[in-house]
């Protein structure tokens, strides 16, 4: 009898307590910066595509879940398709590990939910935001040797002016 | 074979080597940049420092450059020594001082030996804070891609284009740390080998350009071994493909061909494989409108046809092996063409007899490097066979060689020997009609027409061997060069006579047979070696088989139903009066080919072919080496491989006769031509009816070949995009496609090591070295042969040991008359361009972008008559006009411009058939008439 008063009480009691279940959709949790969700490409900020296509996450991918072609523009490579197959994806995160530009990046959402498998596969319309994700300032192309549009040959971070071959002074 | 000491590791070695050489055979990771084992030692990049101790009981040692030290039995060094480390990894440091930050956007990224040096050396940490040298690049043209910045001074690129290929617009300026290689004024690099720089420069500077419009990293291609289909010469090659697409073409070293070294008409003439010109589906011409039909409409349309008369086959010299001999089976030897002018089957049947006949050696590439005096006879190599002319460019270093062992001076320590080689006679003889690029590096030259060049060569021979018949009426001039020649060549070890068939002049090559057959009474190792036009030139002479004008007499006896040509492009070959003859004679016409051919106008059914990268087969070079090329790219249906194609009009009309026939006992099972399966059951088959291309078969191992127990992988183990690259079609996953004929599997699954087999290496990565330079752990001696044996099987037999036992030759009374210029015509050459005169390479963007506009080429006195009339058709102008010619054929006048040639001799022009008048067959004599050029009228 004490028992099940005991019971009884205990699970009032519970009534009392902080709700562990979330209310999700209509609760949305709290996700750090740096959660592996969905991935995404970025733009450099001056809102060029970041993206090199040097094919470095594409290796790095444990599942082979990343495909790109590059493509050239004025000197400025860029990927011509970039597609991930997100059925395969394992959220591994090293494709960002490997990105030499901080165009590939984890966000932290995750609703990809989908009926259809072919609608996982993302392409680079799919992929590509507007911002500069989680790295505000870095930008590829003032630090690469390679001149482009509005950047001449010798003016990348850390260079000299080019060499006048025509002087022979030390 | 002696023994160093590396590290505690007694290696054996070899003498007359260095230290660097003996450490990487010896299996060490030793950095090195400046060194290449064909360019030798300079000590440049000082990248290769090893300690060498004096003897056991020396323990602090000395650095030395490894590349500049020879090995001695019993040296003692060590790499792994804390001295030489840091050495090593100072001098890496100083180099990426100003190395840009360019890896990901750089298409050496993946395969650049700097990197793989970089990682070797342990350097992994920037300590420069200042600021960067940069340089400007330059617009090398469609091959070559330049970017300066990445430059680390290592000098390979000057000393490969100037040194070995003998270029001279590629060159070091600027001092210091600023010194700068490019070209003096921008423009294109006119060397045809410039291509290597991109396989020769260890970091970014030079790159492949249209490879980098479809890129792709190393490790993501699919390798396939090749051969090259752009000449008669047979380099062997890489083909590389992605998403079923060809990306590009690298050399494959092979020992006795092209070694380390392609030229630009082969590393670049693969674009026609993915150009629009490619046939992508059996078409039908209904009406004058091509229509893409099922394949199976298209076999019923053939059977038809089949039933309708005799089907006569067309094969090609630039089709493979087994597609000609499909085809020969397909028709019956009675009613097989090659697909040649009775010109050009003459000669390359006459090559197939000399070389067969020849006492002496046949030389391989390689072997001609080592020739020490050398006859060219009327063919202009440069342009016909180029890797054979950069290989006779070497020979001419064959005296400083020697000068260089009479002073002791080793022949890997390039800048010394090349500095003796200053003063040393060369012993190149070129007599041809035009000049070509090896004039400036020969001992002699002559511009003669082609009778004149032969009858000069028949006076050397006269003069080698008193046997051999005499010339009458030789000018005294010809007669003291014969003179010099003949003695030259008598003197030399290894004389070596290299003649073709450019010029059609069967003359040319019973000369130079006759010199290389007088010199082999004297030594065995006299060579000689006649150029072909093709691929399969050599293989088609071995075949045998009607000429086109025998087909052309069939026709107009009513004797053909269907014409099947496979691969040709008959308006090359026929003008266009008997094209039309042979075009009206047939009822129908089939083509198989794998790009539109302005013959497919007149067919009435085209079948798409697979091009080189997409099937597999043989090729048997001018050498007569038989050489297997494998598929890269799986074409989607309906292409496929000549042969299948035949195999199917075969079926279809077996199938309207009798239905199947069973195979006949007395022959093996397989050679019936619907029975077969593979390209083995080919081989076979081709092995039974023709025992002298039997060595074909052992080319490479056949598809049951496995390695470890495994199929060989085609792609890198690290591929990617494996669950992706189709998923934008269909997310299932597909199983890889399937090769039948080749033991590759098309995926990375599979074996793949330093010692397979050579003709089936798909590319060269091993660990820590990712570049080209991987190459030399699949070699048993650096240079040398490759550990997984030969590639290729030589065809004919070599005589050079028969010394006992020689055979008789008989020489050729046939001399030709002396040509006399003649007032009312001229001489019509044949001019054969590097750009422009192989008919796939052109529909390759890059080459077609290299190729020259057509000129008429003119001696000097017809164009003084030229100037002559171009100045009175055009007095008062200003402007000095440039002359315009009109070149008088059966087909109508040709008008083109004239350009003066120095030193062509009178009474000859040089035609660039192929643009002006492909179907006609030169030289023949036309007449001429200057005019101004039109604009200069008004």
């Amino acid at each position: 009898m004490l028992d099940t008063l005991r019971t009884l009480m205990l699970t009032f009691l519970h009534a009392f307590q902080r709700r562990v279940t979330v209310q999700y959709p209509e609760e949305q949790p709290y996700l750090p910066p740096r959660y592996r969700g969905r991935i995404i490409l970025s733009r450099d900020p001056d809102g060029e595509e970041r993206c090199v296509s040097c094919n470095l996450c594409a290796v790095a991918c444990p599942v082979d879940c990343i495909s790109l072609q590059k493509a050239e523009q004025d000197g400025r490579w860029y990927p011509e398709y970039f597609r991930i197959n997100f059925s395969r994806c394992i959220f591994c995160g090293f494709c960002e590990e490997a990105c030499p530009t901080y165009a590939i990046q984890l966000t932290p959402d995750f609703e990809m939910s989908e009926y259809a498998r072919p609608n996982l596969v993302y392409e680079k319309d799919d992929l590509l935001i507007s911002g500069t994700g989680k790295y505000p300032d870095y930008s590829f192309w003032r630090v690469a040797g390679v001149p482009i549009p509005g950047k001449e040959r010798g003016e990348s971070a850390h260079e000299r002016p080019p060499v006048d071959l025509h002087s022979l002074l030390p | 074979m002696i023994t160093i000491r590396i590290d505690g590791r007694d290696c054996p070695s070899r003498p007359d080597i260095n230290l660097l050489h003996a450490c990487l055979e010896a299996g060490a990771n030793l950095p090195y940049f400046c060194w290449h084992p064909e360019l030798g030692s300079v000590g440049a990049c000082r990248q290769c420092a090893v300690t060498q101790f004096s003897g056991p009981e020396d323990k602090t040692g000395r650095i030395v450059m490894a590349c500049m030290t020879p090995v001695s039995d019993g040296a003692i060094v060590s790499i792994d020594d804390a001295g030489a480390k840091e050495f090593r990894e100072g001098v890496i440091e100083w180099m990426m001082v100003s190395h840009p930050h360019d890896c990901p956007v750089c298409e050496e990224g993946g395969e650049c030996h700097l990197q793989d040096m970089t990682v070797m050396t342990g350097h992994n940490t920037r300590r420069y804070r200042f600021t960067k040298r940069t340089h400007r690049s330059q617009n090398l043209g469609p091959f070559v891609k330049h970017e300066m910045n990445r430059c680390i001074a290592c000098y390979r690129c000057v000393r490969f284009y100037r040194d070995y290929a003998g270029g001279d617009d590629l060159a070091v300026f600027g001092s210091h740390d600023n010194v700068w290689f490019g070209r003096a004024e921008d423009g294109t690099l006119e060397n045809p080998f410039s291509g290597n720089l991109a396989e020769i420069c260890p970091t970014g500077v030079f790159t492949d350009k249209p490879f980098s419009g479809v890129y792709s990293r190393k490790w993501d291609l699919r390798g396939a071994p090749s051969v090259c289909v752009h000449c008669a010469v047979g380099c062997n090659t890489i083909v590389n493909a992605r998403e079923e697409t060809v990306r590009r073409i690298l050399n494959r070293y092979n020992e006795d061909v092209n070694r380390y070294v392609l030229c630009d008409r082969g590393r670049f003439g693969h674009g026609f494989v993915s150009a629009s010109s490619r046939i992508r589906a059996p078409l039908r011409i209904i009406d004058g409108q091509r229509i893409a039909v099922p394949t199976q409409d298209a076999m019923t349309q053939f059977a038809r046809m089949a039933a309708n008369g005799a089907v006569v086959g067309i094969a090609s010299s630039r089709a493979s092996l087994e597609t000609c001999f499909s085809l020969r089976m397909l028709v019956g030897a009675d009613c097989f063409s090659t697909g040649q002018t009775e010109q050009e089957q003459s000669c390359a049947e006459l090559a197939h007899t000399l070389l067969g006949q020849h006492p002496g050696r046949l030389p391989t590439l390689h072997e001609m490097e080592s020739a020490d005096a050398v006859l060219i006879l009327g063919e202009d190599v440069c342009a016909t066979a180029p890797r054979l002319g950069l290989s006779l460019r070497q020979s001419v270093r064959q005296p400083a060689f020697h000068a260089a062992d009479a002073t002791k001076v080793p022949r890997w320590m390039d800048a010394a020997v090349r500095t003796l080689g200053t003063e040393c006679a060369s012993g190149l003889f070129v007599l041809t009609p035009a000049p070509t690029d090896l004039d400036s590096i020969a001992g002699e030259t002559r511009r003669a027409a082609p009778d004149d060049i032969a009858r000069l060569g028949f006076a050397i021979a006269h003069r080698i061997d008193a046997g051999a018949p005499d010339v009458p009426d030789l000018t005294e001039e010809d007669a003291l060069l014969a003179d010099r020649i003949a003695t030259a060549l008598m003197a030399a070890k290894e004389p070596l006579i290299v003649s073709g068939m450019q010029y059609g002049s069967p003359a040319l090559m019973r000369a130079a047979s006759g010199i290389a057959a007088a010199l082999a009474g004297r030594t065995p190792m006299a060579g000689l070696s006649l150029v072909l036009p093709d691929c399969n030139s050599m293989g088609l002479a071995m075949l045998g088989g009607l000429t086109l004008e025998s087909v052309m007499m069939k026709a107009r006896s009513g004797g053909i139903g269907t014409l099947v040509v496979v691969e040709n492009d008959l308006t090359r070959r026929l003008d266009p009066a008997s094209l039309a003859e042979l075009m009206e004679a047939v009822r129908s016409v089939v083509i198989i080919d794998h790009s539109m051919t302005p013959l497919c106008q007149d067919a009435t059914l085209v079948l798409p072919a697979a091009a080189f990268s997409e099937y597999s087969g043989t090729l048997v070079s001018q050498e007569g080496r038989a050489q297997r090329f494998f598929q890269a790219v799986y074409a989607a249906a309906p292409v496929q491989a000549s042969w299948r194609w035949i195999q199917a009009l075969a079926r279809s009309r077996n199938g309207q006769e009798t239905g199947e026939k069973p195979d006949t006992g007395t022959r093996p099972a397989a050679t019936g031509l619907t029975g077969w399966r593979t390209l083995d059951d080919v081989l076979a088959a081709l092995a039974w009816e023709f025992p002298a291309l039997a060595g074909a078969v052992k080319t490479a191992p056949d598809a049951a070949y496995r390695l470890e127990n495994q199929k060989l992988r085609s792609q890198t183990y690290r591929a990617s995009g494996r669950t992706v690259i189709r998923s934008h079609i269909s997310v299932r996953d597909q199983p890889p496609p399937a090769s039948p004929d080749t033991p590759f599997s098309s995926s990375m699954e599979g074996a793949y090591t330093t010692d397979m087999p050579s003709p089936l290496v798909p590319g060269f990565q091993v660990p820590s070295w990712n570049s080209v330079q991987a190459l030399n752990r699949f070699q048993q001696e650096i240079g040398g042969s490759m550990r997984g044996g030969p590639s290729g099987v030589r065809l004919f037999a070599d005589r050079t040991h028969e010394n006992g036992n020689p055979t008789q030759y008989s020489y050729s009374a046939d001399i030709p008359e002396p040509f006399t210029p003649r007032n009312d015509a001229v001489l019509v050459l044949p001019e054969t361009r590097l750009f422009g005169s192989e008919e796939l390479s052109m529909l390759s963007p890059p080459v077609a972008a290299r190729a020259a506009p057509a000129s008429l080429r003119v001696s000097a006195r017809n164009s003084a008559s030229a100037d002559a009339g171009a100045a009175s058709a055009s007095a008062g102008a200003d402007a000095t006009p440039r002359a315009s010619v009109t070149l008088h054929l059966t087909d109508g006048p040709h008008v083109l411009p004239a350009e003066p040639l120095p030193g062509l001799p009178d009474g000859i022009v040089l035609c660039p058939s192929h643009m002006v008048a492909p179907g006609f067959v030169f030289p023949r004599l036309a007449h001429l008439t200057f005019a101004a050029p039109e604009g200069d009228r008004s």
